[in-house]
């Protein structure tokens, strides 16, 4: 199925039967998208801040004011039908976890989350669980666009008989694609209903099953079934073939292979680099040791307070309050007046407070001289970090350099146990791309910075860069690249921590560390102690 | 409107489950912890959890639940002491609710319309003598994380802002659920739970099946199946009845407080509260089990519940501490 077909199927499924939850539609703003969206019925569009006011409802202050009785706004998630919501892959984690609430009392109410996230920007994983559907537009051209197929559905989902083996078939299937959520075999048994009913038929069909595995088992595999299946078919099948891959050619195939074939006809072309960024999703931000900014826009509301100055939202309710134990005082003066007098004093507006969560990036040489000295001790200096990096509850991101190139291991997270694993892993050898694993770290810090986070670089290296970022094995130009990586980084104002891990300390990395403006620390004659005193002073700065 | 997924019609998940009666016989074990992967059922189990409870007494109106007029605070003004049964609360506690919310505030209404100075109950005030339940524990703000262990730990909420000057009895069940992957939790909130769980999707395939198919049954025969498991969540809430008498009547041996004792120091858990939850754990299993004593059968069945979380924590031993947990008790308690 092509993308906007696909897009197509699940809004009639999702018509059909609400209990499927919804539909994730990646894609920029654009004339694709909106081509989808036109299918969409009437909807109520909400916005990823959106706050519990807007969400559930509050006290309608002038309309309280003027009638004299309380009155409430009603919520946004009262209504029924449909919802869209834009910018899904910036929705708080309040936000998601209340539509997630939401979709779980199965009022039929359904949800089309818009994700327009770049790289590994996603929809809230609360949220996403609980949406059947996800259809990744990015690579449709305006020429894809047909009109929307009609289907004249003549029954309904739930009359619909599935046979008894449908659930043994999802179930064995989902969990060759390492899928762990039982919800998604559920969505599919529901889709497979719903497709059957659209096709007005009563009883569940290859063609529905088929379908409903394409549409719900595709983007949430996790792994490659361990089959002996040729290791390149899915690149070799372009995600928008019409040709249907699960085309039953010899009837004596398990259905379950031909099933297999349709979420492989299904996945994306970027399926591995899919499958490798499934283990950091973006990890929900609760509240870390970061920097705190206080601003007034943006972050978790502060008690308001009388700031007296004009920027800034009033906040009414405060302002209510601190207004109303003088009100007996200024109705005696002014006794025409009605409703609550307010003067300039009680204004309170509104402050926010921004967490800034600090990301540590270690970039680790893993190179053969750095492997040879005392990659040991480094881990062991990691480890230490590691446990700090707990206890100030900081993301932790894992790059390591060797041979020809800088390799991410780790995206920011808060797991740490999973840091430790792939440390523990890291293998050493090779030359020492020492500029590379900086630019690795530079763009990574870049792209943390972009979310709010604060980065901190703590470089592991023993400083002796023999491999240049053109990949050529010239130690002059590996140690000026170097040098030129360093002056970008600290252009950006990122904190660095050069620690050298070398038998002997190295000017070459001390000189590093002072184009950074990094603290440096030499591994050989600091001690654990003193070296995590080091990095927690650095840190407090 | 539909209620919950019954309770005892969750398949599998022992320990959750076993977890839930255990704080559900005896609520001052003190809550429960259920961390573990999406769609693994921590949800329902949480939210059917509410059928089983068997209901309260408390006094007509009272925004606290108190079982007598003298329980009553006096901001309340209730002057009737008559009384009704109410099903024990369950509140959820959703993610980005305001501390106004939890704690309670002025009372806005009765301010703008009345010019009284009145408070408004919270969630803290709902969830005295029930359960609180976060959801996503985890990701909880650190301010409202700060206000729970703090009522947690005093079993009382005192609101003193915008001149009022409340307090209030807030005892109450804490269940939280979340996602490792998600974030971790402070330890010092991690040992306010009594108990605690790791949660994941079953492995065996038939079991599986099982779940999707009460699913579908639930969602698609709703009626039928809801007759069948109202029956099982009845006779589960009768034995909680039940176990909570035999839990005056149950016998505690010397031997089984020194076990708990020496299993605590052999595990080196922090304090003296996860030997108290063990014991308490054990007895409410114990008297679910209608023995009569308890033996150290029983307590072999709760240590890994009740002492998991509890362990010094090494953040970055990657062996889960379950297992840790069930080595040593195996060593002490023989297996």
């Amino acid at each position: 199925m092509e993308p906007l077909t696909r897009a197509h199927t699940a809004l009639a499924l999702l018509a059909l039967d609400p209990l499927l939850g919804g539909l994730v539609v990646r894609a920029r703003a654009g004339a694709v998208r909106d081509a989808v969206m036109a299918a969409v019925p009437e909807h109520t569009r909400l916005h990823p801040n959106m706050g519990s006011d807007a969400l559930d409802g509050g006290i309608d202050v002038s309309a309280t004011l003027s009638s004299g009785t309380l009155t409430s706004t009603r919520g946004l998630l009262s209504r029924g039908g449909t919802f869209v919501l834009a910018m899904a892959e910036r929705a708080e984690p309040y936000t998601a976890a209340r539509l997630a609430a939401t979709l779980d009392q199965q009022n039929g109410q359904t949800l089309i989350a818009l994700d327009e996230g770049i790289e590994d920007e996603v929809v809230p994983p609360t949220l996403a669980d609980r949406l059947a559907f996800h259809v990744d537009l990015e690579d449709c051209a305006l020429s894809d666009i047909g009109p929307v197929p009609a289907w004249v559905a003549s029954t309904y989902p739930a009359l619909v008989r599935a046979p008894d083996d449908v659930v043994t078939t999802l179930v064995l299937l989902a969990v060759r694609l390492g899928i762990t959520s039982l919800r998604a075999v559920g969505f599919a048994l529901r889709a497979a209903r719903a497709h059957a009913a659209l096709n007005g038929r009563l009883e569940t069909v290859q063609d529905d099953i088929t379908a409903a595995v394409a549409l719900v088992f595709a983007h949430r595999a996790t792994q490659m079934p361990a089959e002996d299946q040729p290791q390149d078919q899915p690149d070799e099948t372009p995600p928008d073939d019409p040709q249907d891959q699960a085309e039953p050619e010899q009837q004596d195939m398990l259905p379950q292979d031909m099933l297999l074939d349709a979420v492989l006809a299904a996945l994306p072309a970027d399926l591995l680099a899919n499958l490798q960024s499934k283990g950091t999703e973006r990890s929900a931000s609760g509240s870390g040791g970061g920097r705190k900014k206080l601003g007034n826009r943006r972050g978790r509301p502060l008690p308001a307070r009388d700031t007296g100055t004009a920027k800034g939202r009033v906040d009414l309710i405060a302002t209510l309050r601190a207004a109303i134990p003088w009100q007996t005082l200024r109705k005696h003066e002014m006794p025409e007046r009605i409703g609550p007098i307010i003067r300039h004093g009680d204004l309170r507006r509104k402050r926010y407070l921004d967490h800034s969560d600090r990301v540590l990036i270690f970039a680790v040489d893993a190179s053969g001289s750095a492997a040879m000295a005392r990659m040991g001790e480094a881990k062991g200096a990691i480890e230490l970090l590691l446990a700090q990096a707990y206890a100030r509850r900081d993301h932790v991101a894992l790059i390591a350099f060797r041979g020809m190139e800088a390799e991410v291991l780790l995206e920011p997270t808060r797991s740490l146990v999973q840091t430790k694993r792939k440390l523990a892993d890291l293998p050493g050898g090779g030359a020492t791309p020492l500029a590379a694993g900086m630019m690795s770290a530079h763009q990574m810090a870049q792209r943390a910075g972009r979310k709010g986070l604060t980065p901190t670089i703590i470089l592991l290296t023993d400083g002796r860069a023999n491999m240049a970022l053109d990949g050529s094995a010239n130690r002059a130009q590996a140690a000026s690249n170097a040098q030129s990586v360093a002056r970008a980084l600290r252009g950006t104002g990122t904190e660095a921590i050069v620690i050298d891990t070398g038998r002997r300390p190295e000017p070459a990395l001390a000189r590093i560390s002072d184009i950074l403006g990094g603290t440096y620390i030499a591994l050989p004659r600091a001690n654990a102690h003193s070296l995590s005193d080091a990095v927690a002073a650095t840190m407090d700065r | 409107m539909k209620q919950p997924f019954p309770f005892s019609a969750i398949v599998g998940q022992t320990d959750m489950k076993r977890a839930m009666i255990l704080t559900a016989i005896d609520p001052s074990i003190g809550g429960v912890l259920v961390f573990g992967d999406r769609g693994t059922g921590k949800s329902t189990a949480v939210r059917g959890l509410a059928a089983l409870l068997p209901p309260i007494t408390a006094v007509k109106g009272c925004p606290v639940n108190a079982a007598s007029l003298s329980d009553c605070p006096d901001w309340a003004g209730i002057t009737d002491g008559s009384t009704h049964e109410i099903p024990t609360p369950v509140v959820d506690l959703p993610l980005g609710a305001s501390e106004d919310r939890v704690t309670g505030a002025l009372d806005i209404e009765k301010a703008l319309t009345n010019g009284e100075k009145a408070f408004q109950p919270g969630l803290l005030a709902k969830a005295n003598r029930g359960y609180l339940y976060i959801d996503e524990a985890n990701l909880l703000e650190d301010h409202i994380v700060d206000l729970l262990l703090d009522v947690a730990q005093s079993g009382q909420n005192v609101v003193e802002r915008e001149g009022l000057s409340i307090r209030h009895a807030a005892r109450f069940v804490l269940v939280g659920s979340g996602n490792p992957e998600e974030g971790e939790l402070r330890p010092q909130l991690l040992d306010r739970f009594g108990l605690s769980v790791d949660v994941a999707s079953p492995t065996d395939i038939d079991e599986r099946i099982e779940v999707i198919k009460r699913r579908d049954a639930y969602e698609n025969d709703y009626t039928a199946f809801m007759v069948r498991w109202h029956a099982e969540d009845a006779m589960l809430r009768e034995q909680i009845i039940a176990a909570r008498l035999a839990l005056k009547k149950l016998d505690t041996p010397e031997q089984s407080l020194r076990d708990v004792a020496t299993l605590c120091i052999a595990l080196g858990s922090d304090g003296l509260r996860g030997e108290l939850t063990l014991l308490k754990a054990a007895r409410a299993y114990a008297a679910f089990r209608d023995d009569t004593a308890l033996t150290r059968g029983h307590i072999r069945d709760v240590a890994a519940l009740a002492l998991r979380h509890r362990m010094r924590r090494d953040p970055l031993d990657d062996a889960g501490s379950g297992v840790r947990v069930d080595r040593i008790v195996a060593e002490t308690l023989g297996a």
